[in-house]
């Protein structure tokens, strides 16, 4: 046995070789990340920064704020209320019809779990734009909907299920809710079980046990989802586009209109600014709120 | 202090498709004693706690708690404290939210709350931890607060599902003599599973021993250990071997010696297997008289020192081959023969037992 710590002056043997083995090990972890990091950084921070410097750009060239001054206009704030009023809709019936959803696939065993899998995850198999115009089709004046209602006596005329703000939110809310019930779904299968039979053994009753135990332990998924829908339905195009038929104005819409009527790259770019800053904004504040660990869901 | 009720468990069943789980069992813990269930993992000791908290239906049988039938009552009523093996502890509340729970859970008032938790934890020596978080907790420590949630709310019975099984040797063996002094200090009834025999004999009143469903033996720790009555008691219980002798009466025929039995055999089939616990033999020198000893020959086939004792392997006459353990002090050590030399064994004749040959369904 050699002799112990403090040893580290300059009759320690391989003191050099060992630093120069920990570095060429960090460069080559760094090398390994490099495609990686470069990829991310051409396809994401590249674009962002240009974008971010287009909405300062007027027609001619200039330096100019003339994009957001005009942001200020009643029509922008109309779209950017019904842009947050239709998120917080969306996000609020995916939780409640998600929740409940997911609770029960948790509970279900064997077959009956993976269908309900299966169910969850068959929209992702299947394109956006089909599932939207399904949608039109179910909802329009003379669809399968409007059909039965009037059929079965429960409204005299068709009721308008499309092309309006209902449509759009039962559309989206279709669309958005396996990103609300996965993370649900996981959070949920990994709390421990023994953790609801305690409650109950102590005394809970069953409701008491899902309020105070289960429905705490589960919080983190469910911030999860709420932030996953809340954020892409603030930036959802093709199914208010379709559903809405014009009449319901979103954010991204406004966006597309002014690069597609106006060729306005720098008012479109002013818009993506704004939607940019809002959502990380959004997610800053409920990192705040709620923790980083709760939104990762590890504790 | 918590009032001790007795359970009475009658001809509890459950099965698992074809596999039963618990085949008619029947037990009577005594109020306020310590019962311990014992048994490998699959025995259904477990499926029996679980049927007193509730938390598994049987197919029938009844369960009392004094004069109350307990067995159609849901877990939240049953007032048991329970120790997971896993503490399961809410991690989403800290040290003195978890052992209050129960209290608030029953309307205890806000007073009586703090109090009773500041009893509940200094009991367990955790009063300056209240409000710890619980993931900062060590394994040792998460196991003392699910214990004082389990008593703080002063159950009728405690039940405990191998709370120890997570804790390392050493902190193990000194939670057992905890968990014994707090049974001491709360007189709760209390059912504790384990399939480690050796915390069992530490800290059980009694040991009830459960295989296939069914217990095979019951008995205080002492009783259990120096008269099992059948073949898988002797090997779960401690270190045995056994090889087969013919029984006539008190006496049992092996290598043409006959051998003194401690007392009348349960069984009266004539070929049964004799019984012997390592540290039961003693080594006989050479030329020293047996007196009322009964004498073993063998030949040593290998010696394993261990430091605090001697394993010494000795082939029998009728090929089987059993250990001893020897002490090492001086004496013994300077009388223990080379390997393959033979050598006289002696066993006292209350330590000499037969059990039957064949366990039921072994």
């Amino acid at each position: 046995m050699s002799s112990p710590a403090g040893a580290a002056g300059a009759g320690a043997p391989n003191v050099a070789e060992l630093a120069a083995r920990g570095r060429a090990e960090k460069l080559r972890i760094f090398l390994l990340s490099l495609p990686g990091v470069l990829i991310i950084g051409v396809i994401i921070f590249v674009p962002v920064a240009w974008l971010f410097g287009l909405s300062f750009l007027e027609m001619g060239g200039g330096l100019s704020l003339v994009h957001y001054e005009r942001l200020m206009h009643p029509s922008y704030y109309l779209t950017f209320q019904t842009t947050f009023e239709l998120s917080f809709l969306v996000t609020a019936i995916c939780v409640l019809l998600g929740y409940p959803y997911a609770y029960v696939m948790v509970q279900a065993t064997g077959i009956w779990r993976s269908l309900l899998l299966v169910a969850v995850l068959f929209p992702f198999w299947t394109s956006l734009l089909v599932r939207t115009y399904a949608w039109l089709v179910l909802l329009q004046r003379r669809g399968l909907i409007n059909n039965w209602l009037v059929g079965s006596g429960i409204v005299d005329e068709p009721i308008r299920l499309v092309h309006n703000f209902t449509g759009t939110a039962i559309g989206m809310v279709h669309i958005m809710m396996p990103f609300m019930v996965l993370p649900l779904y996981a959070s949920m299968r990994s709390m421990d079980r023994n953790l609801l039979l305690a409650a109950s053994n102590l005394g809970a009753s069953p409701a008491k046990a899902f309020w105070q135990v289960f429905v705490p332990l589960t919080l983190p998924g469910l911030f999860a989802g709420v932030i996953l829908v809340f954020v892409l339905c603030l930036g959802f195009y093709v199914t208010p586009a379709v559903l809405g038929g014009g009449r319901v104005m979103m954010w991204s819409m406004q966006i597309e209109r002014s690069i597609a009527v106006y060729a306005d790259w720098g008012a479109a770019s002013a818009l993506g600014v704004i939607l940019l800053v809002v959502t990380l904004a959004i997610l800053a504040a409920m990192t705040r709120i709620f923790g980083m660990q709760q939104l990762t869901g590890n504790r | 202090m918590a009032s001790a009720l007795p359970i009475t468990i009658r001809n509890v069943t459950k099965s698992y498709g074809a596999f039963k789980a618990l085949d008619d069992v029947s037990l009577d813990v005594r109020s306020g004693e310590f019962i311990t269930l014992l048994g490998p993992s699959g025995s259904g000791k477990t499926t029996l706690l679980m049927t007193l908290a509730g938390f598994t239906r049987p197919d029938a049988g009844s369960v009392r708690f004094g004069e109350d039938e307990i067995l159609l009552t849901p877990p939240h009523r049953r007032g048991v404290g329970m120790v997971f093996q896993n503490y399961a502890l809410f991690p989403h509340m800290t040290v003195g939210r978890n052992v209050a729970y129960p209290l608030k859970l029953r309307k205890v008032s806000k007073a009586d709350v703090a109090e009773r938790v500041g009893q509940a934890l200094d009991l367990v020596q955790l009063g300056h931890l209240v409000d710890r978080d619980v993931s900062q907790l060590s394994g040792g420590q998460k196991q003392r607060v699910a214990l004082a949630r389990a008593v703080v709310f002063e159950p009728r019975v405690l039940l405990m599902d191998e709370p120890l099984s997570a804790l390392d040797k050493k902190l193990r063996e000194q939670m057992q003599i905890e968990i014994r002094h707090l049974h001491e200090q709360l007189g709760m009834t209390t059912v504790y599973v384990t399939h480690d025999q050796r915390e069992a004999l530490t800290m059980s009143d009694r040991i009830a021993v459960i295989n296939d469903g069914r217990i095979v033996q019951l008995d205080d720790p002492e009783t259990l250990y120096e008269r099992p009555r059948s073949r898988f008691v002797a090997d779960f219980i401690g270190e045995s071997y056994a090889f087969p002798v013919q029984v006539d009466g008190q006496t049992a025929a092996y290598a043409g010696r006959s051998l003194t039995l401690a007392g009348p055999p349960d069984s009266a089939a004539r070929e049964q297997l004799l019984v012997v616990r390592p540290e039961k033999l003693r080594l006989l020198a050479a030329d020293e008289p047996a007196g009322t000893l009964n004498v073993i020959e063998g030949m040593v086939r290998e010696k394993v020192y261990q430091g605090e004792s001697l394993l010494l392997y000795v082939d029998l006459p009728d090929g089987t081959s059993i250990a001893t353990r020897q002490s090492t002090q001086r004496e013994v050590l300077d009388r223990i023969p080379e390997t393959g030399q033979p050598v006289r064994l002696g066993i006292d004749p209350q330590d000499t037992l037969v059990v039957p040959a064949e366990d039921r369904a072994a």
